[in-house]
């Protein structure tokens, strides 16, 4: 086989570049089932060494490998190169300041996530045994839970790039309604008085790039609904 | 202010350092820094992208959600499982300690799934008995779906943002701060920034994972490159029973991701090409459910007998489409996932091409049932600690499973080790509660690590990637699931050289700014000597036992070789010595060596 696929990605080195450029890079198609993080490896591995980007699982579980493609946000360890549109444009993740190419100052969108306190707060002593969680209970989990934390969905959001200061984006809004839907979580008040601000929680306009980007299927967009939904509940 | 001799280097002080931000470290740095301490996490990535994310199938603990279960028998399993390698005391201490450490996590807000009575659900996983072996097949792990290292991660990490817990984020350690014989700090060098810091501290604990990368196919992350293991190595420190590298049955074929041994515990099982059942013929009780180097050896007899599928004949497949599409959804979601992405299988409808892949690391650091580091002098039985260093998790072998572990108490060690370091830390905080004055030319080590690179010229060297191919490839093809004699000398003496092409090697980027190929580099330098480790200490040990399975030694040798190897590097060539296995166990009666069947 020797197909070879054509990418085109961001470069910014703040050592030596005033601005950001597309360099080109020819890579073989050595397998079928090819993902782009192994064409980002080739031309690393072979092709150019100074070529930065995020990886560490490979698989799509640790969420490191979040970067913009072909215009849409994703995992490059599970984005297969079949049916990419060539040449494939890869560039850092949107609107976050860019340390080196494709690597991205995750601080401020790790600050949103801690700013809702994700940990279950209690009020009760701890028991002796688990809690009990009824399978219906734990299944309001599903679809939140596991988030890994990439920044696809925040990054896609044009209400974040305008307000991401102020707005906390899709990512800490799908946790923090993950911890309103626990059962085992007693803090959902201060959790909703703490959403319940115009920027934080109501920037979100149902724009949906979120759950387009999402890698793992999950819908932020909802979440923010729900946590809406409860907001006006609360107040009937 | 600072008392180095430079001011190039940050200088920080903490109680307590911790390398690597896994379930393991993160778990300690949670004990000390919930009691008050100035606690640091070294990480050379974001907390949440460290391996113990990719841990799906769970974590054993006799909690009895389903059938009657306890500890003793669970302690028995790992054990056996361990063919008799495992330190007894270490690992009833682990199996005690289990039912509270998975409650706790519970309590924590870890989202395991549910039974119906909304107790904790607890699957069926390999080697895993009741009774002592005689009472069948036990239900001990508990789950959180498939994706319970995920839920234990992110879960820790949440409890340690809400601890306080400092994390320097992309922080590369460099090398450990020894003096006196202790250990008081490490040099890193903070990836983003390309700057240098010393951290200095009372206690150090290594969390770093482990050393599957040494590997060319592997279920592991492109980070697990065994870097605590080689600090201790480069400063003059053992490690311990390299030789045992766990080869999961169930790697994605050619690809490597892993597929949860909770496929074959939900009721899925392996096929050859003849569309047999083989697992009854090797284990006619435990059958797809005995333990993991038993199963990824069937495979690898089937596929040397041309029963392997696939064009090269070199694949089993995983059946389990007759769960129903329920079920797998349900229970295995991300193996579906998983199939469908990198194997290009619908697992509702059919079966997944799997093979032995390299998975997990059973040596390492040697410690003691409290997580210290200690060495052994030759000829002696006692062990000596190393003071202020202290190991945890995939990097240290403590060791609770010996020549090969069970499905199921890797994250069990994480969290009852990481709990169990922070509480002898704590204790040994409170007797030394100053930091030493450390030489101020400290640092010169660390940092000539890193600028050796960046100055060295390009002319002639080969690349970081190609001597990284190199060594992964002599590893696969002679430290494989079957080893011989002649393979493995051919491999010692293959890495041996390959070694010098380190010296020689360069990389092309020199700057300083989030220099990526740098720490590939780094990480060569750290695999290549946990690969020259595992490759003397498998060529020297004359027996099978667990994972270590060779054709011309194949019965285990209790007389001879009951007995922990323990590597260091001399000058310029790899020295194995021996120590024997901790038979006693804490307060129970130690389980005999017997065989070892399924």
């Amino acid at each position: 086989m020797n197909k070879t696929v054509k990418l085109e990605i961001y470069r910014f080195n703040p050592e030596t570049d005033e601005k950001p450029y597309m360099q080109s890079f020819e890579v073989p198609i050595e397998k079928p089932g090819m993902k782009l993080l192994d064409a980002l490896n080739y031309i690393k591995w072979n092709l150019d060494g100074s070529l930065t980007y995020r990886r560490s699982c490979g698989e799509g579980v640790c969420g490191s490998d979040g970067m913009n493609i072909n215009g849409v946000n994703g995992l490059g360890c599970i984005t297969p190169i079949e049916g990419l549109k060539q040449p494939i444009k890869v560039r850092p993740l949107p609107n976050m300041p860019v340390t080196r190419d494709l690597v991205v100052d995750m601080k401020h969108f790790f600050d949103q996530y801690k700013q809702i306190k994700p940990w279950l707060q209690s009020n009760t002593p701890r028991p002796e045994h688990e809690r009990l969680q009824s399978p219906a209970e734990r299944a309001e989990l599903d679809g939140s839970y596991e988030c890994v934390l990439c920044g696809c969905c925040t990054t896609s959001c044009p209400s974040w790039w305008w307000n991401g200061d102020r707005f906390l984006g899709p990512a800490a809004l799908l946790q923090a309604n993950r911890w309103l839907k626990d059962s085992r979580d007693d803090a959902a008040g201060e959790r909703l008085d703490m959403l319940e601000d115009s920027f934080k929680l109501y920037r979100c306009h149902q724009i949906m790039n979120c759950m387009e980007a999402c890698p793992k299927d999950l819908n932020p967009t909802k979440a923010i609904n729900d946590i809406k939904r409860a907001l006006v509940k609360r107040k009937v | 202010m600072a008392y180095l001799s430079t001011d190039k280097v940050e200088h920080h002080h903490h109680d307590v350092v911790i390398i690597g931000a896994g379930g393991a470290g993160m778990r300690c740095a949670l004990q000390l820094a919930e009691a008050g301490y100035r606690v640091a996490v070294v990480s050379k990535v974001l907390p949440t992208r460290s391996h113990t994310v990719a841990a799906q199938g769970g974590m054993n603990a006799a909690l009895g959600n389903l059938d009657s279960d306890h500890w003793h028998w669970h302690m028995y399993d790992t054990v056996k499982g361990s063919d008799y390698l495992g330190d007894q005391d270490a690992i009833e201490y682990m199996c005690r300690a289990a039912p509270q450490l998975v409650k706790e996590l519970e309590h924590q807000g870890v989202p395991f799934s549910r039974n119906d009575d909304g107790k904790i659900y607890q699957r069926a996983f390999g080697g895993q008995s009741r009774e002592f072996g005689e009472g069948g097949q036990a239900k001990r792990t508990c789950a959180a779906a498939d994706r319970t290292g995920h839920a234990i991660l992110h879960t820790m990490y949440q409890q340690n943002i809400k601890a306080g817990t400092h994390f320097y984020e992309e922080f590369f350690a460099l090398n450990l701060i020894m003096e006196d014989g202790g250990c008081h700090g490490v040099m890193a060098w903070d990836i983003g920034k390309g700057e240098y810091h010393l951290f200095q501290a009372k206690a150090v604990i290594l969390a770093t994972g482990g050393a599957g990368r040494i590997f060319k196919t592997t279920t592991n992350a492109h980070i697990c490159t065994g870097d605590g293991g080689a600090l201790c190595l480069d400063a003059g420190l053992p490690i311990e029973d390299m030789e045992f590298f766990q080869f999961h049955p169930t790697g994605i074929a050619h690809v490597g991701p892993l597929i949860s041994e909770a496929v074959r515990g939900e009721g899925g099982y392996l096929l050859n090409s003849e569309g047999e059942r083989f697992m009854e013929r090797y284990a006619p009780t435990a059958k797809d459910l005995a333990s993991r180097d038993v199963v990824s050896r069937a495979i690898a007899l089937e596929i040397r007998a041309g029963k392997g599928c696939g064009t090269n004949k070199d694949y089993a497949l995983l059946k389990l489409d007759h769960l129903g599409e329920e079920t797998i959804l349900k229970k295995l979601p991300n193996i579906h996932e998983l199939a469908l992405r990198f194997a290009g299988v619908d697992c509702t409808k059919e079966p997944i091409p799997v093979q032995p892949t390299a998975h997990y690391t059973m040596g390492g650091i040697p410690t003691n049932r409290h997580t210290e580091v200690v060495i052994n002098h030759e000829g002696s039985d006692g062990e000596e600690k190393v003071p202020g260093l202290f190991a945890i998790g995939e990097a240290a072998c403590t060791s609770v499973h010996g020549a090969n572990r069970l499905g199921g108490n890797s994250l069990l060690e994480i969290v009852v080790f990481g709990r169990a370091c922070g509480l002898k830390v704590m204790k040994w905080l409170s007797e030394h509660r100053y930091h030493k004055t450390i030489d101020p030319d400290a640092w010169h080590a660390g940092v000539n690590r890193v600028e050796r690179w960046l100055a060295k010229d390009n002319k002639g060297g080969e690349k970081v990637g190609d001597v990284r191919a190199n060594m992964q490839d002599i590893m696969q093809s002679h430290f494989s699931v079957y080893r011989t004699e002649d393979v493995m000398q051919e491999g010692v003496t293959a890495i041996e050289s390959l070694k010098e092409a380190i010296h020689q090697a360069s990389i092309d980027d020199k700057h300083r700014i989030f220099n990526t190929e740098l720490v590939e580099a780094l990480e060569l330098e750290n695999l290549m000597s946990l690969a020259r480790a595992t490759a003397a200490c498998a060529a020297n040990r004359k027996e099978s036992r667990g994972a270590h399975a060779r054709d011309d030694y194949p019965e285990r040798d209790d007389k001879q070789w009951m007995k922990h190897s323990l590597a260091t590097v001399q000058g310029d060539t790899v020295e194995v010595s021996y120590k024997p296995v901790r038979s006693t166990p804490m307060t129970v009666e130690s389980f005999p060596p017997k065989k070892r069947v399924y």
